[in-house]
C-alpha cells in the first residue's frame, strides 16, 4: 500500500512540476543556506587552525603586563637576559627560549627605502617560530655574543631592497647602522600578529646596543618539549617569575604568558560557535519553508477537494488520503532537501575556493538537513493531510 | 426466492438539529433484487439524492435498516463502508468526476489501485473495461481531450472495473444530449442485461427511465410507488 501511495504522491508531484517546485523553494533554500554556512565555517575553522599551527602549537610568549583594567600604575618591569636564561635552566621541559626586542627603523639600500621593523632575538626564535631560510645562514654564537650587527631578512624586504638578486652577503643601511644579511627567511603565509615577512632579525645585543638603546627584553618565547603539557610549563614559568620579579602572595602578575595551543583553542571554539550561530539563523529559513509547504498542501487539499470525494467514493480509505497527501507532503520536503544538499555541495566548494579556504565536506549536515527537511514534511503535512481524510465524501463530491 | 440484494426498510435521514432539523426521509422501504435495473425518479427535494447516497453507502440513515448482501450497513462504520464500496459498489457521477490531466487508462486503473493489485493485473482489468465501454483506443488520452460521451464511457469502465455486484448512477445522462445519452443507456442496459450487474439510477427523464425494469417514485420523503415494466424479463442470475 505504501508503494502504491508513493506511486500515486510522485505522479501528482510530476504532474504540477512547477507548483512542485516552487513549494520545495523553501526547503531548497533552507538547507542549502544551512549546510552551506557550516561548511564554510567548518573551512573557516580549518585554516584557522593551521595558521596557529604553522606559529608553532606549542610555543609560549611572555610579555609585561601589568594587568587588565589598571590604568595609572608605573609600568611594569621589563625582561632581563637572566630571566631567559634562568627560565632556560631551571624549568622542565623547556626546549629552547629565545628572548626578544623589536624596535622600527627605514632600511635604505642604493635609492630603496622601507620601513620595517627590527626583531633581536636569538638562533632559537628560528625554531620556535619554524622560520625557514631560502638561503644563507642563522646567527654564529660569536655573532650573538659580540652583538655585530649582521641580519636575517624577510621575504617582504627582500623584494624591496635586494629585487636585483641575491641578498645574502650584501649590506644594507637600518636607521644609523650598516648591517650584513647573513640569511633570508622563506616567504611565510601566515600573517600573525606582526608581518614575518616584513622584518629584521639581527642579535638581540646588537639591537639592544644599537636600537634600543639598553638591556631591557620585552618578550620571551619558550618553546616546550614534545610530551610536556604547556599549561604546567606556563604554572612553573609563572612560579619562577614572580619569585624573580620579587612579587608579594596578594599581587597581581605583572607579565602575561600567551599559550599559542590555547588560544588555537579559543579560536576554534568561537569560530564553531558563530558558524553554529549563523547556522541556526539559516535553519529558521527551513521552518518558513516548512511552512510554504503546509500552506500549498492546503491549497492543493481545497483545490483537489473533488478529487478526493472521488477517491473516497470509490473505497479509498481515509487513512489511505491521509498517507497519500502525507507522503506528497514529505516526498516534496525531501526532493528540495536533495536539491538543497546538491545545491550547497557546489556553492560551498565554489566559495571555499574563491574565498582559499579549505573545503571540509561534512557528511553528518547533510544527513540531518535532510533528515531535518523529511521531519518537516510530516509536521506541516500532517495537518492538510488529516483535513483531506476528513473531508465527508459527498460534500466533496459536491464541491465546485 | 433468496434475499433481495437491497433492503431498507423504515430509513429515516434527518439533516441538522433543532429547529433547523429538516427530514428528508421519512421512513423509505424498497428492495432490490439482484439483477434488476432501477431507476429512481422524483422532484428535487424528494429524497432520491439522500436514498442514493445512503445505498451507496456514502452515507448512513439516521434511523431504520439497510441490509446490503444481509449486511447492516447503518452499524459499520465510515472505513468499513468504504471496504464495502470498495468491493461492491461502481459509482458513475452526472459530471464524469474523472481525474483531471490523468489518462483514461490511469482513471479506470484508480479502484484497482485501492485494491492493491500489481501492475500488470491493473493495465489488463483496465484495457478490457475501457474495451467493454469501446474506449481501448483513447486509453492515453486525458480528459480534456474526451467528449462528454467519452468520459462518461470512462467513468462507467472505472465504475465496472472491479466488477461491482452494483452500479450506481447518479443522472448520468444529466450532462450529456440525447444523442449521447441513449449511447449511455444502451451500454448500462447492455452491462445489466450481458454483465450481471445490478444498476440503480436516479434520473428526472422519463425517456431515460424507460430503460429501466422497475422505477421507484419518491415524493416527499417516501416512496410514492413502484412501477415495474412486465415486458422486459429480469437479467440473469450471476
Amino acid at each position: 500500500m505504501l508503494y502504491t501511495t508513493l506511486l500515486l504522491s510522485l505522479r501528482e508531484i510530476a504532474r504540477h512540476k512547477l507548483r512542485s517546485f516552487l513549494t520545495t523553494l523553501g526547503i531548497i533554500i533552507g538547507v542549502f543556506a544551512v549546510i552551506t554556512m557550516v561548511t564554510l565555517g567548518n573551512g573557516i575553522s580549518a585554516s584557522v587552525q593551521e595558521s596557529i599551527s604553522s606559529l608553532g602549537t606549542n610555543t609560549l610568549t611572555i610579555f609585561p603586563s601589568s594587568g587588565t583594567g589598571r590604568g595609572g600604575g608605573a609600568p611594569p618591569p621589563p625582561f632581563e637576559q637572566d630571566d631567559v636564561d634562568a627560565i632556560r635552566e631551571q624549568i622542565g621541559g623547556v626546549k629552547t627560549v629565545a628572548g626578544q626586542v623589536t624596535s622600527s627603523a627605514l632600511a635604505v639600500r642604493n635609492a630603496q627605502n622601507w620601513t620595517t621593523t627590527i626583531t633581536g632575538t636569538s638562533n632559537d626564535y628560528f625554531e620556535s617560530q619554524s622560520l625557514k631560510f631560502a638561503s644563507g645562514r642563522p646567527f654564529t654564537s660569536a655573532e650573538e655574543s659580540a652583538g655585530k650587527a649582521v641580519c636575517v631578512i624577510g621575504d617582504t624586504i627582500r623584494e624591496n631592497l635586494f629585487s636585483d638578486g641575491d641578498a645574502t652577503g650584501q649590506r644594507f643601511r637600518l636607521g644609523n647602522v650598516s648591517c650584513e644579511v647573513i640569511g633570508v627567511l622563506e616567504k611565510q603565509d601566515n600573517s600573525g600578529f606582526n608581518d614575518p615577512n616584513n622584518t629584521v632579525i639581527m642579535p638581540i645585543k646588537a639591537v639592544q646596543r644599537r636600537f634600543t638603546g639598553n638591556q631591557q627584553i620585552r618578550a620571551m618565547i619558550v618553546s616546550v618539549q614534545d610530551g610536556f603539557d604547556t599549561g604546567s610549563v606556563q604554572k612553573a614559568i609563572t612560579a619562577l617569575l614572580r619569585e624573580r620579579r620579587h612579587l608579594a602572595g596578594g599581587q597581581p602578575d605583572d607579565f602575561r604568558i600567551f599559550d599559542s595551543a590555547q588560544f588555537a583553542a579559543t579560536l576554534t571554539q568561537q569560530t564553531q560557535q558563530m558558524t553554529m550561530f549563523v547556522a541556526a539563523i539559516a535553519a529558521v529559513s527551513l521552518i518558513v519553508g516548512g511552512i510554504g509547504i503546509m500552506n500549498i498542501m492546503l491549497v492543493s487539499v481545497t483545490e483537489r477537494t473533488r478529487e478526493i470525494g472521488i477517491r473516497l467514493a470509490i473505497g479509498a480509505l481515509g487513512s489511505e488520503v491521509l498517507l497519500q497527501f502525507l507522503v506528497e507532503a514529505v516526498a516534496l520536503s525531501c526532493l528540495g532537501g536533495l536539491i538543497g544538499i546538491v545545491v550547497a555541495f557546489f556553492a560551498s566548494w565554489g566559495a571555499s575556493s574563491a574565498l582559499n579556504l579549505p573545503f571540509v565536506f561534512d557528511p553528518s549536515i547533510n544527513i540531518l538537513s535532510f533528515a531535518i527537511s523529511a521531519l518537516i514534511g510530516v509536521v506541516f503535512g500532517y495537518f492538510p493531510a488529516r483535513r483531506a481524510a476528513k473531508l465527508n465524501p459527498i460534500d466533496a463530491l459536491r464541491h465546485e | 426466492m433468496t434475499d433481495p440484494l437491497i433492503r431498507l426498510e423504515g430509513v429515516t435521514k434527518t439533516f441538522g438539529e433543532g429547529a433547523t432539523a429538516f427530514q428528508a426521509l421519512k421512513g423509505v422501504d424498497m428492495t432490490v433484487e439482484r439483477g434488476d435495473f432501477v431507476a429512481v425518479m422524483g422532484a428535487s427535494g424528494s429524497g432520491k439524492s439522500t436514498t442514493m447516497n445512503i445505498l451507496g453507502c456514502l452515507d448512513v440513515p439516521t434511523g431504520g435498516t439497510y441490509l446490503f448482501r444481509g449486511v447492516h450497513v447503518e452499524r459499520l462504520d465510515r472505513d468499513q463502508r468504504a471496504l464495502l464500496r470498495r468491493r461492491y459498489l461502481g459509482f458513475v457521477f452526472q459530471g464524469f468526476n474523472l481525474l483531471a490531466r490523468t489518462t483514461a487508462l490511469e482513471n479506470v486503473e484508480l479502484p484497482l489501485l485501492y485494491r492493491g493489485e500489481n501492475r500488470k493485473v491493473r493495465y489488463d482489468m483496465a484495457m478490457a473495461a475501457l474495451d467493454k465501454v469501446g474506449l481501448a483506443p483513447w486509453a492515453d488520452h486525458t480528459p480534456a481531450e474526451l467528449s462528454g460521451g467519452q468520459q462518461q464511457r470512462v467513468a462507467i469502465a472505472r465504475a465496472i472495473v472491479t466488477q461491482p455486484d452494483v452500479l450506481l448512477a447518479d443522472e448520468p445522462t444529466g450532462n450529456l444530449d440525447s444523442e449521447r445519452s441513449v449511447e449511455i443507456m444502451e451500454l448500462l442496459s447492455d452491462l445489466n442485461r450481458n454483465g450481471g450487474i445490478t444498476v440503480l439510477m436516479v434520473t428526472h427523464e422519463p425517456e431515460m427511465a424507460e430503460f429501466a425494469r422497475t422505477i421507484v417514485h419518491f415524493k416527499d420523503g417516501l416512496v410514492e410507488r413502484v412501477e415495474r415494466s412486465p415486458g422486459r424479463a429480469p437479467a440473469e442470475m450471476r
